[in-house]
């Protein structure tokens, strides 16, 4: 074997003392869950959230520009931050997820690296991953940790979800924000306390304090949002999407995240039972995910005892995933986002952006190829694709989004 | 009541009132950036004609939304506008096709309402008109009845305005009639249309066209009309097509509350303009900082000699480049004798004027060597029967040494290519040329100034002292030309245009074609090229660098400069070239023909010069040019493309399959082949690849996007429907495990285009799609059984495994003669000292219409050519610092990996224009190869028919392998 890495330094357990980790800012309402968590280890992560043109400027510089998008983003925000003064360079490291699939996506790490190489060569880029990459320099995930993860998911997703069904119907304007804010620090104490395994106690608080804030009728109109996991839920990845919509007058509904975890294990058993791989891996992954299915059951019922719409359930998912695209496309989000489509349809939401990076490849196929069939099965469903990209002009996306808005108010007039 | 409706596009604002249903008023007007002055003077012309009182208003179109909004006014999106309109005027419409400056909408009325715009690279249609006209040197009435006039239509790439160019640029040069550029140029925009907004869907029935370009193009009407397959009577075009959207955003002012006309025009007059664009930093402080800057670039200034006094040597250079003609003439102590520098219409005939002029300027002078470079190079070498021709990257290198001993770094921006070059001790290091998105960067600057009516220097000396430059991005021209109008709407200066452009066109420069840090780029950079004569790029260059750069005072020239001093090295004392009297009595014509050497029916052009020379442009291969053929035994392409087909035996049988031969099935034919035919089904294979095969499948392609050859497939699977039982394409997230790599996948468009394939083509209803591993037998054959049962009889797992084994031999045996055949190849090059070039990619580039026969072009260049596939087992496997996770990139680097270790092997890497993974393999390769001192070429390839990029590249690299000796 010839061997042409490079040099990169390395992240080791004395580190977790003196550095801090910087954490791209991924998913806005999970992230601030997950640095508490990873605290209770000793970590002391933080959370960017840089989000000047500085930024995208930054990841153009230092990303090949036929990168995805969300890799421009993440290294954009890396290297603001790093060259922000704000950090002690021989303290400082860096943190990404990887999840293995067979897109882009498990690169980012490499190309990170790459990046920062030549200017930042004393920081470590971890990986967080579940499939066993990068033994050198990833974050150890004991037994503990993963089921803090775990809840972490759910609470965050509880918040998300609570969030966004009343934000848009408040009568007082701020009390949706500070409810927010109330919710997260009351699971973070939560996490410091070691109470975190109190599901139902934090999910009732959770749904309480949204259910009990003072709100007009509930008749806006609903826009689902799928996608890319990161332009999905990134603000920065996708011109603050949610905040359009809401200025637009509408309802903006942003699956769980627990979802697309379920949908990863769910590669592995899929394989298992498709191509008769490792059968011994797909029953630990089987467990995992009867157990993950039932903290999510806990939390949708609570949920909806408040009055809140159900979130998605899984099996349900799959079964919609079934009548458009086999479950065997697992790469990227794969049958995911159809899924997620025909379960929003299914539930009342018939208008859905799509959201993807520029150039996508996955979604060539899940995401654009689908919307054929989605659209034979469903004549009225109301789906906009929307590549985002750091040349792409934010005038572009917002009328792509208005047509569809036009098209959503045409049927709500109708009826 | 009156209703009143506004349309604000890209370009241009049209009004229309209403009253009892009746159309009082209606207007269009180009707005040339000032919107709020033209919708203001729009609004007072209707209260002057109309009256005042009280109207319903709806704004719509893309500049209207923001406008809309500080007006505090009613907005509806433009294309539900149409849709309301389209409802009340033309019920029995199917579909409404619209084209505007910047966006393309389409609706589907009929089975099934669909509303859509097209995505963020087919941007810019009516612009790209508008571009392809100042390039042709003619007027948009004029381009229309050169359209009508037509008599060939030359395929040119269609996936956006910066590929056509590069179609279209050379045609130009090589002299094709106008009138069928014209057309062509048309029929590019409806295929782009097609392809990007039909979307799985097919535009039939009653069509209505609307918008500026389909009511003012009558050849772009025609082209809609024979592509679609439409009667007269199916195609509509209304006389109100270009202000419909204004009609329909006045009908939909019908359920709005009523306001005072003169209320509302003086809230217009109160409101804001836009925040919406991005604005960066002044390129120039102050007067002084430019003085410094124009007097350190004066130091880099080249000697000159009278050319009227002069009596002596010279050597002539001559650059015929893709859109300007250098010429210059040196005498042997290095000065300048003459030059000039010209935009071309007709190169040819703009080399031969000037040379006259030399010789009845320099009567003194006696040239003793020519040297031709540039994209003219062959046609210009042989009209004028120069000394010699070289690639313009070493012509470009030769000057800039000349200039410069400790230069580190090379830049030359031109108007269609971007060069670089890294130079180490002395010698190239590594070379790096634009791919097609970043093409076009300089000339677009020109072609811009030129539609405000200003000449390059002047837009340019504009942005020197410009404010705030707006920041435009940097992908592709045809994002900048979007994010211009963008922030023309929001009130830019002209001034804070040309500063973004120009630090635009650096930035694409840097980040998408340098891709290095400037630390690494050294301290001695040379810019070069026309696009530097500006400027205003210039100075964006030594900001975006940090650096301080040096731009000889003949930037424009160097590549005729370089050609000179070519000429120089070479000579041999005595010059072939046409003396005064010959060039006096040269006369030639330009005929366009059809090739008929092979079955590909290429489009050419042939020169003929009095005297019985001629000389043929917009070949392939060297048959078009009326020569033999090189014999293809050193060409593995050649090889592999007759071998593969022969892994069919051609069994007949009762039960018929269809295998449609592209992306994985490009490899797998022999194995799937192997399979079938031991079940006792007969395989048919789809038609070859083609341009028209493409045109066949192109409106069942559901994202524009993707990469030629997942947009081919459409076509494969549509020449199989009815003509065989089913049509077979597995889906396969792994691939075959060929060891040495971390995993095995195969990328996400080979693995599950199936399905799209599927869901987009309501006539493919027999696709057996089954998912399968190939490396786990068992699971796959009983997943095949269960998806092939429905159409073969008596099949049982038994004869699935069997027949699967005897498809895996026949793959095996596929592999191993072709492994054998590069094993020749190597042998032979080697005995007899050829170069060897490791032409890699994927499987599927084999295809001739994808790879565009550049096996052929290297062959002819006297270079043996192998494949990834057929070494890579010679390396013992790599470590990367990506994940190495795909079986198609895995061979790459241990083909890299193998050649490296080779004196006389090369790689070159041919990259599918939208392949993500390739942005992640192309970095590493380079990377494996550099770290070896080797260098490193890709080839970015998609429908782009133009081979000129092609052969820069190809050349720049074997004359850099021959200095490098």
């Amino acid at each position: 074997m010839t061997d042409y890495t490079d040099n990169y330094p390395h992240w080791n357990k004395r580190m977790k003392k003196t550095h801090v980790i910087l954490a791209p800012d991924m998913l806005p309402y999970h992230f601030e869950l997950f640095a508490a968590a990873l605290k209770t280890e000793g970590y002391n992560l933080e959370i960017l959230k840089n989000s000047s043109r500085v930024v995208i400027d930054e990841g153009l510089k230092h990303v090949h520009n036929d990168t995805c998008y969300p890799c421009l983003c993440v290294v954009g925000q890396y290297v603001d931050a790093l060259k922000s003064g704000k950090y002690d360079l021989s303290k400082t490291a860096l943190i990404i997820t990887q999840t293995g699939g067979g897109c882009r996506a498990s690169n980012y790490l490499a190309l990170a690296r790459k990046a920062l190489g030549d200017e930042f060569p004393t920081v470590p880029l971890l990986s967080l991953n579940f499939s066993g990459l990068e033994k050198k320099s990833s974050l150890k995930l004991s037994l503990h940790l993963l089921s803090l993860l775990a809840y972490c998911v759910i609470y965050g997703d509880t918040v998300m979800w609570c969030h966004n069904q009343t934000l848009p119907y408040e009568l007082d304007q701020g009390s949706s924000a500070a409810a927010l804010r109330k919710c997260i620090d009351k699971v973070k104490e939560a996490i410091a306390g070691n109470g975190y395994k109190d599901l139902k106690g934090l999910c009732e608080f959770i749904a309480g304090t949204y259910a009990s804030i003072a709100t007009s009728a509930k008749n806006k109109i609903k826009v689902g949002i799928v996608g890319e996991i990161y332009v999905k839920y990134s603000p920065l990845g996708n011109n603050n999407l949610e905040k359009m919509l809401l200025s637009e007058g509408c309802e903006p509904i942003v699956p769980s995240l627990i979802d697309f975890v379920l949908y990863t294990i769910l590669g592995t058993i899929n394989d298992a039972k498709m191509y008769g791989t490792s059968k011994i891996k797909a029953a630990v992954y089987k467990k995992v995910y009867a157990w993950l299915v039932k903290l999510q059951k806990v939390a949708s019922d609570i949920i909806a005892l408040h009055g809140f719409e159900r979130p998605h359930d899984i099996e349900a998912l799959r079964r919609h995933a079934d009548e458009v695209i086999n479950q065997g496309v697992k790469m990227g989000e794969g049958w995911l986002i159809p899924a997620e489509m025909a379960a929003l349809y299914e539930s009342g939401v018939k208008n859905i952006v799509c959201a993807q990076p520029f150039g996508c490849l996955p979604n060539h196929i899940v995401g654009k190829g689908t919307i054929r069939t989605l659209k034979n099965m469903h004549p009225d469903i109301n789906i906009v694709p929307i590549d985002y990209d750091p040349s792409a002009s934010s005038v572009n996306q917002e009328n792509r989004i208005k047509l569809m808005l036009a098209a959503a108010r045409e049927m709500d007039r109708v009826g | 009541m009156r209703y009143l409706g506004v349309d604000i596009g890209s370009t241009t604002v049209k009004a229309t009132v209403i009253e009892d249903g009746q159309i009082k008023y209606g207007s269009y007007v180009r707005h040339g950036a000032m919107v709020k002055e033209t919708v203001l003077g729009e609004l007072k012309k209707i209260e002057a004609e109309q009256g005042d009182g009280d109207y319903c208003v709806a704004f719509t179109g893309s500049a209207g939304m923001g406008f809309a909004h500080r007006s505090d006014i009613p907005f509806v999106q433009e294309v539900q506008a149409a849709y309301i309109a389209l409802k009340r005027y033309f019920p029995s419409a199917d579909v409404m096709v619209e084209l505007g400056g910047e966006d393309a909408k389409i609706i589907f009325v009929t089975g099934g309402a669909e509303q859509r715009m097209n995505g963020s690279c087919a941007g810019g249609t009516g612009a790209f008109i508008d571009q392809m006209a100042t390039l042709l040197n003619v007027t948009n009435e004029q381009l229309d009845e050169l359209a009508l006039s037509a008599n060939r239509v030359y395929p040119i790439a269609s996936r956006c305005g910066v590929f056509a160019k590069s179609d279209i640029q050379p045609l130009i040069n090589q002299g094709a009639e106008k009138s069928d550029i014209a057309a062509s140029i048309f029929m590019a925009v409806v295929d782009q249309t097609v392809s990007g907004l039909a979307q799985g869907r097919k535009i039939s029935g009653n069509v209505v066209f609307l918008g500026g370009p389909l009511y003012f193009f009558k050849g772009l009407q025609k082209a809609f009309k024979e592509r679609l397959g439409l009667s007269d009577e199916q195609a509509i075009f209304p006389s109100e097509a270009p202000r419909f959207m204004s009609m329909g955003a006045a009908l939909y002012a019908e359920s709005l509350k009523p306001e005072k006309l003169s209320q509302m025009i003086e809230r217009i007059e109160k409101s804001k303009t836009g925040d919406g664009i991005i604005k960066g930093k002044p390129l120039f402080a102050s007067k002084a900082e430019y003085e410094d800057f124009l007097a350190r670039h004066r130091q880099a200034s080249v000697e000159r000699a009278d050319p009227s006094l002069y009596k002596g040597d010279c050597y002539i250079g001559i650059d015929s480049g893709s859109t300007t003609t250098k010429m210059v003439a040196l005498t042997p102590e290095y000065k300048l004798l003459w030059s000039c520098y010209l935009r071309n219409d007709d190169p040819l005939k703009i080399v031969l004027s000037k040379l006259k002029e030399f010789y009845s300027v320099a009567k003194g002078a006696c040239v003793k060597g020519c040297a031709v470079t540039g994209y003219g190079e062959e046609l210009i070498k042989n009209a004028i029967r120069a000394d010699f021709g070289l690639v313009e990257t070493i012509a470009h290198y030769k000057a800039a040494m000349h200039f410069n001993k400790n230069v580190d770094f090379i830049i030359d921006i031109g108007g269609q290519d971007i060069k670089c070059f890294k130079i180490k001790n002395g010698a190239i290091d590594s070379i790096m040329l634009n791919e097609a998105c970043s093409s076009g960067c300089g000339s677009f600057i020109q072609t811009f100034a030129s539609s405000l009516n200003m000449g390059v220097a002047e837009f340019a000396k504009l942005g020197l002292f410009a404010s705030a430059p707006v920041e435009l991005g940097s992908r592709c021209t045809v994002f900048m030309n979007s994010s211009v109008k963008q922030a023309q709407k929001e009130g830019a200066s002209v001034a804070d245009i040309s500063a973004g452009l120009s630090s635009s066109i650096v930035k694409n420069a840097i980040y998408k074609v340098i891709r290095s840090s400037p630390d690494r780029l050294g301290d001695n950079i040379v810019a070069q090229g026309g696009t530097f004569l500006n400027d205003a790029v210039l100075r964006a260059f030594e900001l975006e660098l940090g650096k301080e750069v040096v731009r000889p005072e003949i930037a424009g020239l160097m590549g005729a400069y370089g050609a000179a001093l070519f000429a120089m090295e070479r000579s041999s004392g005595s010059s072939t070239m046409l003396d005064e009297k010959e060039l006096s009595e040269l006369t030639y014509t330009t005929k366009a023909a059809v090739c008929k050497g092979c079955t590909s029916n290429c489009n050419i052009n042939i020169v003929s010069f009095s005297g019985g020379r001629s000389f043929v442009l917009g070949n392939k291969c060297e048959r078009g040019a009326g020569r033999k053929p090189t014999s293809n035994e050193l060409d593995i392409y050649a090889y592999k493309q007759d071998r593969l087909y022969r892994s069919v035996e051609g069994i007949k049988g009762k039960v018929k399959v269809g295998l449609p031969v592209q992306l994985g099935m490009m490899e797998q034919l022999p194995l799937w082949a192997g399979f079938f035919e031991r079940l006792g089904v007969e395989v048919v294979l789809s038609e070859r690849s083609s341009r028209k095969l493409y045109f066949e499948g192109q409106h069942t392609i559901a994202s524009d996007t993707v990469c030629y050859p997942a947009k081919l497939m459409h076509g494969h699977v549509e020449s199989l429907i009815g003509k065989v039982d089913f049509i077979f394409l597995p889906c396969e997230s792994y691939n075959i495990d060929e060891g040495k790599s971390t995993n095995h996948y195969n990328c996400p468009i080979v693995a599950y285009y199936p399905e799209l394939l599927k869901a987009n083509n309501a006539r493919l209803v027999d696709l057996v799609k089954p998912y399968i591993d190939l490396n786990k037998r068992d699971s796959a054959s009983r997943a095949l059984l269960a998806a092939l049962n429905k159409y073969i009889g008596g099949l049982t797992l038994h004869r699935v495994k069997e027949a699967l084994s005897a498809g895996m031999e026949r793959a095996r045996q596929y592999h191993r003669d072709v492994v054998k055949k590069a094993d020749e190849i190597i042998e032979k090059a080697n005995k007899e000292g050829k170069q060897i070039i490791v032409l890699c990619g994927r499987p599927y580039h084999l295809d001739a219409e994808i790879n565009h026969g550049i096996n052929k072009l290297l062959t002819s260049y006297g270079v043996a050519v192998v494949s990834e596939d057929s070494i890579f087992e010679r390396s013992k496997g790599v470590q990367v610092n990506v994940l190495n996770q795909w079986t198609y990139h895995s061979r790459l680097y241990r083909a890299a990996d193998y050649a490296k270790g080779q004196k006389n092997m090369n790689v070159v890497q041919l990259v599918s224009f939208g392949c993500g993974l390739d942005a992640i393999t192309s970095d590493e390769l380079r990377s494996i190869l550099e770290k070896s001192g080797r260098l490193y070429t890709q080839i970015k390839i998609d429908e782009i028919n133009n081979l000129g990029v092609v052969k820069i590249r190809l050349r720049s690299l074997l004359s850099a392998i021959e200095e490098m000796r």
